[in-house]
């Protein structure tokens, strides 16, 4: 159908180009996910590398590889580089690659804009990595930007705002086109409730991002403004309140790390069904609970900030409310385990990063609750208690999702079966490094080792080198993924239109791979 | 088919609303912070400090400081710039006490103060003192060291005079350490 496909009066403008301008002028989304993927490979390996050189560092006490203000760059980055740079336009690149796939659509509802979407990225990554050669270097506030060391820093911060900016922006039009596209694209008879569940995670996660990006936009905004244009936000000296930022910052950076793990439930709800071919368990009740993780995201910013001061009905509400948050994502667990009890499963590479997700992105959950605790917070913020919960359920969780989903939907995207043993090869040194890695962190943090510190004391050694090992064989395992999708793409075994035995779904019912355009008679869904 | 372009405009305006109104919900939770705060006396940074209670000047009443310097075998002359001053309890006083080292090579000692009467001295607050370190003198060098204290308005009532006296004792070998390692290494 696809290759007979006769250009109408409407595609009269597309010439398809060749060579870069390709890729510079594309509206289509599956190009477009294509390049979001790229782009956010790439942040991850440069991410990366930033984070092996901070494991470097913390090897052994002392100081023997950074200076301690470039340390403080690195951590900032490492952060900033993830967090905007591959998590988010990671998730994004699946959104567009996927989203039209499954519910029928020709493409994304604002071709054009989309395409700015991407484009602007780039522009902005130029400008947080080019920070590190400015005049006193990058930014070193750490990635929250914290006021008022964030007004003091040199000129590396005002490029790190503007990147946010750019980034944000970005977000918001990529979250926008999302919304548009589920709500008003859909196939006929694909009803909301029919919808696969991974677009459900991002129909609410879009929603996060057009609330709460804004609000990143304006705390930024208010720091450069402080900088320059003589405002007094967070200066003390003038009347202004260095903890308004952090309130500011977390009614964002609160409903961010949701934006980072709902659609990483998304992919991991399509994977389990497949590999158990048993239908989700609990599919309105995944859509319900996803929903009111998004609302309650809301009302528990302050639990970042137990130690500035607060009252204690204050700790004490935050406390309540983000203990709350363990119901709908224990549901989710409870789901997915559901769906796998009886099943008749296998695990094939994308299953296993599912199965793995569950259980390290569970053992972030529970740090997350433990950390929840008041009193116990209080012992417990800046340590690398900390740094290990947010790296079970960042790496673990939102991470080990964008594998699954990788290896999940790679046949459909190059039409080749990845190489199995390979990506068996990747999960499982991935997997025991990751906890090589990052398990001795929360010994370290419970005996008190502080974040964001190149040297340590003498005591913290012993498992901060085990760390360190782990954290260099998970580092280096990821060239395996980069091997696997470059094998993937340039040939291997003929993958069919449904990949996967147990898959459901409407992107399966296209040929491997995804023609140039599909759908573009809307297929009719029972 | 144009039909649902126009309704996908018409979203997309709608939610550009949101995000633009998103960006001034940001700047709108400063003043919003501040006035529940301000209601409900959360935030107390800009209350005072109970400390400034204790710094009120007591004008009511003098007390006499004697100074007394002596030094314990030690090659150095010191003595105070002026014998005694007058202050009121709560004031805060700025002396100074002279030192020269007569000896032809640098010479370390470390200041100890000793009160009389001897209960005065939990009274007596000192903000800054030569006695907080040791101190090195050059072979002939002179040097004026300074203290600032405040009396505090508890001090009892019966005590009108305090003698604050300081003797020095040479730290035997710290000048020979302090040349071999000039100042602490960045890296370890």
């Amino acid at each position: 159908m696809e290759a007979t496909h006769v250009h109408g009066a409407e595609h009269a403008h597309e010439h398809h180009p060749s060579g870069i301008m390709r890729w510079i002028t594309t509206t289509n989304h599956k190009d477009i996910g294509t390049l979001y993927l790229w782009f956010s490979l790439i942040m991850f390996f440069t991410g990366g590398v930033m984070a092996l050189v901070i494991r470097a560092e913390l090897f052994q006490p002392g100081l023997q590889v950074t200076e301690p203000e470039f340390y403080n760059q690195l951590v900032t980055m490492h952060g900033l580089v993830m967090v905007f740079g591959a998590i988010m336009p990671a998730f994004v690149g699946f959104a567009n690659w996927q989203i039209p796939l499954m519910i029928g659509a020709p493409d994304m509802a604002f071709a054009r804009m989309n395409n700015w979407s991407f484009w602007l990225l780039p522009p902005a990554a130029l400008l947080l990595i080019g920070s590190f050669f400015v005049p006193g270097g990058a930014t070193a506030a750490g990635w929250t930007l914290y006021a008022p060391l964030s007004v003091q820093m040199g000129v590396g911060m005002d490029m790190a705002i503007f990147a946010v900016h750019i980034m944000g922006i970005s977000s918001i039009m990529g979250a926008i086109n999302i919304i548009t596209t589920v709500l008003n694209m859909r196939a006929p008879g694909m009803t909301l409730m029919k919808m696969p569940l991974f677009c459900w995670t991002w129909l609410i996660t879009a929603y996060l991002l057009i609330a709460v990006m804004p609000v990143l936009a304006g705390a930024v905004t208010m720091i450069l403004t402080d900088r320059h244009f003589g405002t007094h936000f967070f200066n003390a000296a003038y009347g202004g309140d260095p903890i308004i930022y952090q309130h500011v910052f977390w009614f964002f950076g609160h409903p961010e790390v949701y934006i980072m793990i709902l659609p990483a439930f998304g992919i991991v709800s399509q994977v389990i069904p497949t590999f158990a071919r048993k239908p989700l368990f609990g599919y309105a009740s995944m859509v319900y609970a996803t929903a009111s993780i998004a609302i309650l995201s809301f009302i528990v910013w302050a639990h970042h900030m137990f130690v500035t001061g607060m009252p204690v009905a204050g700790q004490l509400y935050f406390m309540y409310a983000t203990m709350l948050i363990a119901v709908p994502t224990g549901v989710k667990v409870f789901n997915w385990v559901a769906t796998m009890f009886k099943g008749s499963m296998t695990f094939e590479t994308p299953m296993l990063w599912a199965t793995g997700f569950i259980f390290v992105f569970t053992m972030g959950g529970f740090t997350g609750l433990m950390l929840a605790i008041a009193p116990l917070d209080i012992q417990l913020q800046e340590t690398y208690y900390v740094v290990a919960h947010f790296h079970y359920v960042l790496v673990a969780g939102s991470l080990f999702a964008l594998f699954a989903g990788t290896y999940y939907w790679l046949p459909k995207w190059t039409g080749h079966m990845y190489d199995e043993k390979l990506g068996k090869w990747h999960f499982w040194l991935s997997m025991i490094s990751f906890n090589v890695a990052f398990f001795p962190q929360h010994f370290l943090g419970l005996a008190g080792m502080p974040r964001r510190m190149p040297d340590y004391a003498l005591q913290f050694a012993n498992f901060n080198e085990v760390s360190t090992i782990g954290a260099m064989v998970f580092g280096f395992s990821q060239l395996i993924l980069l091997w696997v999708v470059l094998k993937a793409i340039r040939g291997g075994e003929k993958a069919p239109a449904k990949v996967w035995e147990g898959a459901e779904g409407l992107e399966w019912t296209v040929p491997s791979p995804a023609p140039h355009h599909t759908f573009e008679e809307p297929p009719v869904v029972k | 088919m144009s039909g649902k372009r126009e309704a996908n405009l018409r979203l997309l305006q709608k939610l550009g609303i949101v995000a633009v109104a998103m960006f001034g919900f940001g700047f709108a939770l400063v003043p919003f912070y501040e006035q529940i705060c301000r209601v409900t006396g959360i935030n107390n940074l800009l209350n005072p400090d109970e400390e400034v209670v204790n710094t009120q000047v007591d004008t009511g009443r003098q007390v006499t400081i004697e100074f007394d310097a002596n030094v314990h075998d030690l090659p150095w002359r010191f003595k105070p710039t002026r014998n005694s001053v007058t202050v009121h309890p709560g004031e805060v006083v700025n002396i100074t006490y002279e030192v020269s080292n007569t000896r032809d090579r640098p010479v370390a000692g470390q200041a100890v103060p000793s009160y009389g009467p001897q209960e005065a001295g939990q009274y007596f607050r000192k903000l800054d003192c030569f006695c907080f370190t040791r101190q090195t003198l050059n072979a002939g060098e002179t040097r004026e060291m300074p203290v600032v204290f405040v009396v505090d308005p508890r001090l009892p009532k019966d005590v009108n005079t305090i003698t604050l006296s300081y003797t020095f004792f040479e730290v035997a070998g710290a000048t020979a350490q302090e040349q071999a390692a000039p100042g602490r290494e960045g890296k370890s």
